[in-house]
């Protein structure tokens, strides 16, 4: 089977080797595929001739780049702005070449068209050896999961042909791919521009024993499919024909016959494939592998939507609510510890948070940092925490189902591979037989979180007791979930280090949920002096979390000092006291902030109130009407 | 998989994502080669029948042969046709060259449809061989308010996932047939025996290998007069896909300027 398939991926038939073209600004990523196009006869008279008026009529001689550079915006600025793609053959393979750009601010449209290559060159200036931006596209390659690389020093007729030169820029790039784990496949000496070493042996460069690019590209290996693997299969969507579900997606790993039993992530039901559809009506398929899309009919009715995974039968990946992850970051906007994001991985899509920002990395020597904050086109390693355990799998096991994107604002922002994650793998939930609608009825309002934030001292507690007793008096459910409480039993175990006070928060948030969940208003009255710990309880509890920043000034809270505690602090009797030897984040975007600077306690409840109206009381938003 | 199972199994799955994330969505049917393709391989992933409409932009220009495979394959594909006529010549930009006009009807005909039926994704089947701006669009291409492209600032778009959340009031272009070239399209067509507008054989030593409205659209010198002829001509030739339509080549940017308009 493996032979066969060889000679297929080698046949006429086989997919059109995509390659991608990466490297720092200007040294001369579109002008080597103008001219590989040109050199290997694939571009027609016309064509070559219609880029000699465009580039003359810019005062260029030939500039072979304006082959992919098309718009008036990359050719009057001599810059690739957006990746494009251009097919061609050599003796004994098709190609697709993706050019990518190499300015900085581009770096979002590199990412694009490098995610779909297979092997890359990395065109480096010979004058100007290793650039920024160089190393970075090297690092992403990896990151994407490339991992062959040819190397073209170009420009070499800029700096006579120096054998010495080249050496030198070879060794340094040979050196940098090394330590990424990148396989470098050739480095080879060319000039894009005169066309030496591109499909023929430059008369310049004597002293290079080596290929061309061409003899190069041709010597490169599709990277295996994973059939092999476990079976991957995310749920795309379920199409009703008659009384029969069918399932349907593309299959990411391994295969499955008609008959086999398979295991539902996350929910871990189990059935077996009853057939396989098809339209036209051709031979009932016995099976499917990585690669296809597939639509399957099961022979249990068991509940499956989108963003579920069909897998092997015992084989199912585990469900996490907590990923460490490699990320890469493109958007301008900084990402931030305590940033809530959409995150979408496989076909699941899920609300997360920013836990930690772990470690931030430095292209140029590969070391890291910690930071507080992770800027356009960084690399960074972070902790996400979801909203609700999602089906997926570490990226060095399974790369079709490892790996993910985060969404802002609409876009695509940032691209990450899982490395760890923490699971409840062989625990279910067992849901009560109530829904949620069902007590909502009977209690006159939804159930929530009310998440009071702020100082000691700046009247939490004070607040939240008033507002329990205004809830009850109006007949709510409401209950009371007070921070000092919660240490004194559920939580004494912890302490005042910054993963015991993130322990102490998660644990209010989830039990903070679950009386939500039993339609309870719950009135969450903790200091939570972290954003990022705030971040993971509103990623906790979802849709009915509300933020609420009770506000003092730390001198008002002071002068307050109920529990006599900011005196001892300041004497030093009490390590790790917020305000006075510990941090405290003010919320940026509270749903509701109440001053006690300025606030009477009756004022502070009204507006609570209302929003608790708002938030629990309203009719439920009519959701979005399907089909047109 | 050899190419074409390849490339179809990833058209199937962008339909799918465009279906499964954002409605109303409808198909465009220019009732060429390649959306011809786009709608069989459509039929494929929703397994016979389309759950959407599919749209002509009608220009009332089209050959009498196109308007004859219209109507004979609404009935036997059963689609939800809508076919309304594009606005008239005088509603396009003054300023385009003449014949970017006649191609700017479709561009008004479009953002019509968009508003009549209120949709949010069209599924147009464009290709990146085709044409040098062509070949820098997204997958799923999301456009601005007025249905610009803005090509300084596409989003990023990698892994299969795809850029299917849009602000209120904008709409997203989906483009399942970017990766397929035209030599694919025609082997596509002779292996899944999709019928085609018979203009595209060879009559009396001419054909059209690209197919526009009468008057803008001119035939080819070949006596390519079945498919495996026609693969055997584009095999051969250089000559680029488009050289047949005239609005093309009025000037350098002629063709980018009608796309960031928001033509095809
Ligand atoms: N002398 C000389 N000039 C070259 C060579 N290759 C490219 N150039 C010139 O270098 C400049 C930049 O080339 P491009 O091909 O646009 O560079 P690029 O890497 O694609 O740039 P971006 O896509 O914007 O990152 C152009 O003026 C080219 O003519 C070469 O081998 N020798
Ligand atoms: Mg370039």
């Amino acid at each position: 089977m493996t032979v066969q398939l060889d000679r297929a991926a080698l046949g006429q038939d086989a997919r059109a080797f995509p390659i991608v073209v990466v490297g720092h600004v200007d040294h001369g990523k579109s002008t080597l595929v103008g001219r590989l196009l040109h050199d290997t006869d694939s571009l027609p008279p016309e064509k070559v001739a219609q880029l000699k008026e465009v580039s003359a009529k810019r005062g260029l001689d030939i500039e072979w780049s304006f082959l992919l550079d098309a718009l008036q915006l990359e050719r009057d600025q001599g810059i690739t702005v957006d990746t494009t793609q251009i097919w061609f053959s050599s003796a004994s393979r098709r190609y697709v070449i993706i050019d990518a750009p190499g300015h900085k601010e581009f770096l979002k449209n590199m990412v694009t068209g490098a995610s779909q290559a297979h092997a890359a060159v990395l065109v480096v200036d010979a004058a100007q050896g290793l650039a920024e931006q160089t190393r970075r596209h090297a690092y992403l390659l990896k990151l994407l999961g490339l991992s062959q690389v040819v190397v073209a020093v170009n420009k070499i007729d800029l700096i006579g042909h120096d054998a010495a030169r080249f050496a030198a820029v070879a060794a340094e790039v040979r050196g940098y791919l090394d330590s990424l784990d990148l396989n470098t496949a050739a480095i080879i000496p060319v000039s894009a521009r005169h066309g030496d070493n591109i499909a023929t042996p430059g008369t310049a460069t004597p002293w290079h024993a080596g290929p061309t690019l061409l003899g190069a590209l041709d010597a490169l290996e599709p990277p295996p499919a994973p059939f092999e693997q476990d079976l991957r299969l995310p749920v795309q969507d379920v199409y009703r024909q008659g009384d029969e579900r069918i399932i349907v997606g593309r299959i990411e790993s391994g295969t499955f016959q008609v008959g086999d039993r398979i295991t539902l992530a996350p929910t871990r039901q189990t059935a077996r494939i009853k057939s396989i559809e098809s339209w036209p009506n051709e031979a009932p398929k016995s099976g499917a592998r990585a690669g296809q899309s597939v639509a399957l009919t099961l022979d249990e009715e068991l509940f499956v939507e989108r963003g579920m995974i069909v897998a092997g039968h015992d084989a199912a990946p585990r469900s996490a609510r907590v990923l460490g992850v490699r990320l890469f970051w493109l958007d301008r906007s900084a990402l931030q510890v305590g940033d809530r994001l959409r995150l979408r991985i496989g076909t699941a899509e899920v609300e997360a948070a920013v836990t930690t920002i772990d470690e931030v990395l430095d292209v140029e020597t590969l070391g890291t940092a910690s930071g507080k904050a992770i800027g356009q086109n960084d690399v960074a390693r972070i902790t996400l925490t979801l909203a609700k355990p999602v089906a997926l799998d570490r990226y060095a096991a399974l790369a079709g189902t490892g790996r993910g994107v985060l969404v802002r604002d609409w876009r695509l922002a940032g691209g990450f591979v899982v490395e760890s994650l923490s699971t409840s793998a062989d625990l279910t939930r067992v849901d009560a037989p109530v829904t949620a609608a069902e007590r909502a009825q009977r209690n006159g309002h939804r159930g929530g979180v009310i998440w009071m934030t702020g100082l000691s001292g700046s009247g939490k507690s004070t607040i939240a007791t008033a507002l329990i007793r205004r809830l009850t008096d109006r007949g709510a459910q409401a209950a009371l979930i007070d921070g000092d409480s919660l240490r004194l039993g559920l939580n004494r175990d912890l302490g005042f280090s910054d993963e015991a006070r993130a322990e102490n928060i998660r644990r209010a948030a989830e039990v903070a949920k679950l009386f939500a969940e039993t339609g309870l208003i719950a009135v969450v009255s903790l200091i939570a002096p972290r954003a990022g710990d705030r971040a993971a309880a509103r990623a906790i509890v979802g849709d009915g979390f509300r933020e609420v920043y009770v506000k003092a000034a730390l001198q008002t809270c002071e002068r307050r000092d109920p529990k006599g505690l900011y005196a001892r602090a300041r004497k030093g009797e009490i390590a790790n006291f917020t305000g006075i030897s510990a941090p405290y984040d003010a919320p940026e975007a509270a749903d509701l902030v109440i001053d006690t600077d300025r606030l009477k306690l009756e004022e502070a409840v009204d507006r609570l109130v209302e929003a608790i109206d708002d938030a629990y009381y309203t009719a439920e938003r009519v959701s979005f009407a399907e089909g047109i | 998989m050899n190419d074409l199972d390849w490339l179809e199994a990833q058209s199937i799955h962008i339909l799918r994502e465009a279906y499964a994330r954002i409605r109303p969505i409808a198909m465009l049917w220019s009732l060429g080669k390649d959306s011809n393709v786009m709608i069989w391989l459509a039929r494929k992933a929703f397994l016979g029948r389309i759950p959407f409409p599919v749209a002509h932009l009608d220009t009332g220009l089209e050959f009498p042969e196109t308007y004859a495979f219209r109507d004979r394959y609404v009935k036997e594909w059963g689609l939800d046709l809508i076919a309304d006529p594009c606005p008239p010549i005088e509603a396009t930009d003054p300023t385009l060259p003449a014949n970017a006009r006649l191609a700017a009807r479709k561009t008004l005909g479009l953002s019509q449809a968009i508003e009549r039926y209120g949709l949010n994704g069209l599924i147009a089947g464009i290709r990146r061989d085709e044409q040098a701006t062509r070949a820098k669009e997204r997958v799923f291409s999301p456009r601005r308010m007025d249905g610009q492209w803005d090509f300084r600032d596409q989003p990023p778009e990698f892994w299969d996932q795809y850029n299917a959340d849009f602000p209120p009031g904008t709409h997203v272009r989906i483009h399942p047939l970017l990766a397929w070239t035209e030599v694919d399209i025609w082997r596509y067509i002779q292996r899944e025996s999709i019928p085609v507008v018979p203009l595209y054989f060879a009559r009396e030593g001419k054909r059209y290998r690209s197919l526009g409205e009468i008057g803008i659209t001119m035939p080819i010198d070949s006596e390519a007069a079945d498919i495996p002829a026609i693969i055997a001509e584009l095999k051969a030739t250089r000559a680029p896909e488009r050289a047949g339509r005239v609005m093309d080549h009025d000037s350098e940017d002629a063709f980018e300027r009608l796309r960031v308009g928001g033509y095809l």
